[in-house]
């Protein structure tokens, strides 16, 4: 899957890269919080569409909007201005969610957000429980998604049962249960050392292969974003808005090897002097 | 929580202690009997009492009252308690009426419940209910408030209902909170039904405590108060037990 366009700065075009997947097109996304009279602005003027398939990394520092941004698109927050269509479809029907586009939509947060009352099979098969999937189906589903995300065997365990680096698998796997055409990441390895990490890193890269799902991963981590992007969209803060978007032209699938590549670090580089601008 | 293995010798030794300084008492001051019986005469009184059919009717009916008074305030606690939790604006409409019904002393309400529902166990059963059920509800209503956000944040993501929510997330996650309601409502059942029927009515332990009392059989009255004690202790810790089954993941229910 290797995309042929040149670095794009400050160009929203998305990539063509045939997979499969679902698009996401965001036109005047703005969102500001508080009452109207003593707003802060939080995000502005995102306009931006993302391929079918593609893996876009959303960095930037803290304050810059970026979670802000995965909500959005995630449907738990509606912007206060600008649109959101998924697939060509509006995510929201004026004050509701369009129930047609949430179901193409899996979202991993930065804490696994295990429900400790429910095993991990459980935790994994509850979108499909909400959908009034049967039992053993639910069973079965589970324990691919196991399979997966590598947590096979555990099925029957409780969430504390589990380290913090698999209850993030799991947390994968329940968002793929429903085979959702997009996921959204919002740091969801943050909370992990460094090593599980760099694994983890390496197991999306291999998951969002084989699931050809459209990914958009907020990190505040410039090595984890040029590992793993297609394109990334660096975010300046106060107010957030799109300050550059990079094309990351590295082959795949990618190795732990890749990161020490002159190639590699030049993209780090060039994305860490444009942070240092913030500052 | 306590430590078991320290308790299960502290304990006896303890009760051993205050039972012979209660013996010691009576004994040393020749406390009449009337006032306060041996610890051995009321022994007596017990095995006299659990000997007679009589005392087992009483219990049953004690132990309905208690049993069907809890059931109920447990129902109507997690129902109200959930739908309180869950809308906002009803839970601050009503809070300070459930404020003023709370603080009310629910005892002095038994006249009234004797008018409306007779001397019959009908009245203790709604005594036992309604003061067993603020607890729980107020307990409920807790539970579903600390609902972790990112838990909700799931749902939300999962495009889940209502309903949804509150059977899959809401409820769950309430129930350590629920339990620790209904550890304190099934004390004050016991406490209702029985002061029910110390006020009025011609069944169960309660009114037994008064009738040996009016018979100056003093002994006997220790003798019923020790059963009540066992009856409640027995139910408390059937209902903590249901933590250990119904919450088998919460920390609290490992009893360590």
């Amino acid at each position: 899957m290797s995309v042929t366009e040149k670095a794009a700065i400050q160009t929203t075009a998305a990539p063509t890269t045939g997979a499969r997947g679902a698009g996401i097109k965001l036109a005047g996304v703005e969102q500001r919080y508080g009452d109207p009279k003593s707003s802060v602005l939080a995000l502005t003027d995102v306009n931006l569409e993302i391929g079918k398939g593609e893996f876009l990394v959303l960095l930037g520092p803290s304050g810059c909007g970026k979670t802000t941004l995965m909500r959005i698109i995630a449907g738990l927050l509606k912007s206060t201005s600008g649109k959101v269509e998924i697939d060509g479809q509006p995510l929201w029907n004026g004050n509701r969610r369009n129930d047609k586009v949430m179901e193409e939509l899996g979202v991993v947060f930065q804490d696994a957000n295990m429900f400790p009352w429910l095993t991990i099979e459980d935790n994994i098969a509850l979108p499909l429980k909400l959908r009034g999937v049967s039992k053993t189906e639910r069973r079965k589903r589970a324990s691919e998604l196991c399979e997966l995300v590598g947590i096979k065997g555990f099925e029957k365990r409780w969430p504390r049962e589990l380290s913090g680096g698999m209850r993030q698998r799991a947390a994968i796997a329940r968002a793929l249960s429903c085979k959702p055409q997009i996921l959204l990441m919002d740091e969801p390895f943050g909370a992990l050392d460094a090593m599980t990490r760099e694994q983890m890193n390496l197991e999306l890269q291999r998951i969002w292969m084989e699931s050809g799902c459209t990914v958009v991963l907020v990190t505040h981590s410039i090595r984890e974003a040029v590992f793993l992007a297609d394109r990334v969209l660096l975010l300046s803060p106060r107010p957030g808005r799109m300050d550059t978007l990079k094309t990351i032209e590295i082959a795949r699938p990618r190795s732990a090897y890749d990161q020490s590549t002159p190639e590699f670090q030049a993209y780090e580089l060039e994305l860490r002097k444009r942070l240092d601008t913030f500052a | 929580m306590f430590k078991f293995n320290t308790s299960w010798i502290a304990t006896p030794i303890v009760l051993a202690l205050l039972i012979g300084i209660w013996h010691a008492y009576v004994t040393i001051f020749s406390v009449s009997p009337f006032i306060l019986p041996s610890p051995f005469a009321v022994w007596q009184a017990v095995l006299v009492l659990l000997a007679d059919p009589r005392t087992w009717q009483h219990t049953l009916i004690t132990l309905y009252e208690i049993v069907a008074g809890f059931i109920l305030a447990v129902i109507i606690g997690i129902v109200f308690g959930g739908f309180l939790g869950k809308i906002r604006w009803l839970e601050q409409t009503l809070n300070p009426l459930i404020v003023g019904l709370q603080v009310m002393p629910k005892v002095a309400l038994i006249p009234l419940f004797i008018v409306w529902f007779g001397f019959g166990v009908t009245s203790k059963i709604v005594l036992a209910a309604v003061i067993a059920f603020f607890p729980i509800m107020t307990n409920t209503i807790l539970g579903i408030k600390s609902v972790e956000m990112g838990h909700r944040d799931v749902m939300l993501a999962l495009n889940a209902s209502r309903w949804q929510t509150f059977r899959d997330v809401e409820l769950p996650s309430a129930m350590p909170f629920i339990l620790t309601g209904m550890e304190v409502g099934i004390v004050l059942a016991t406490i209702g039904a029985i002061v029910g029927e110390y006020l009025g009515g011609s069944q169960g332990l309660g009114y037994m405590a008064v009738a040996t009392l009016n018979a100056f059989d003093v002994q006997s009255m220790f003798g019923v108060i020790f059963v009540l004690t066992i009856l409640g202790l027995i139910l408390y810790f059937l209902v903590v037990m249901l933590r250990r089954y119904l919450t088998p993941w919460h920390a609290a229910a490992k009893n360590d």
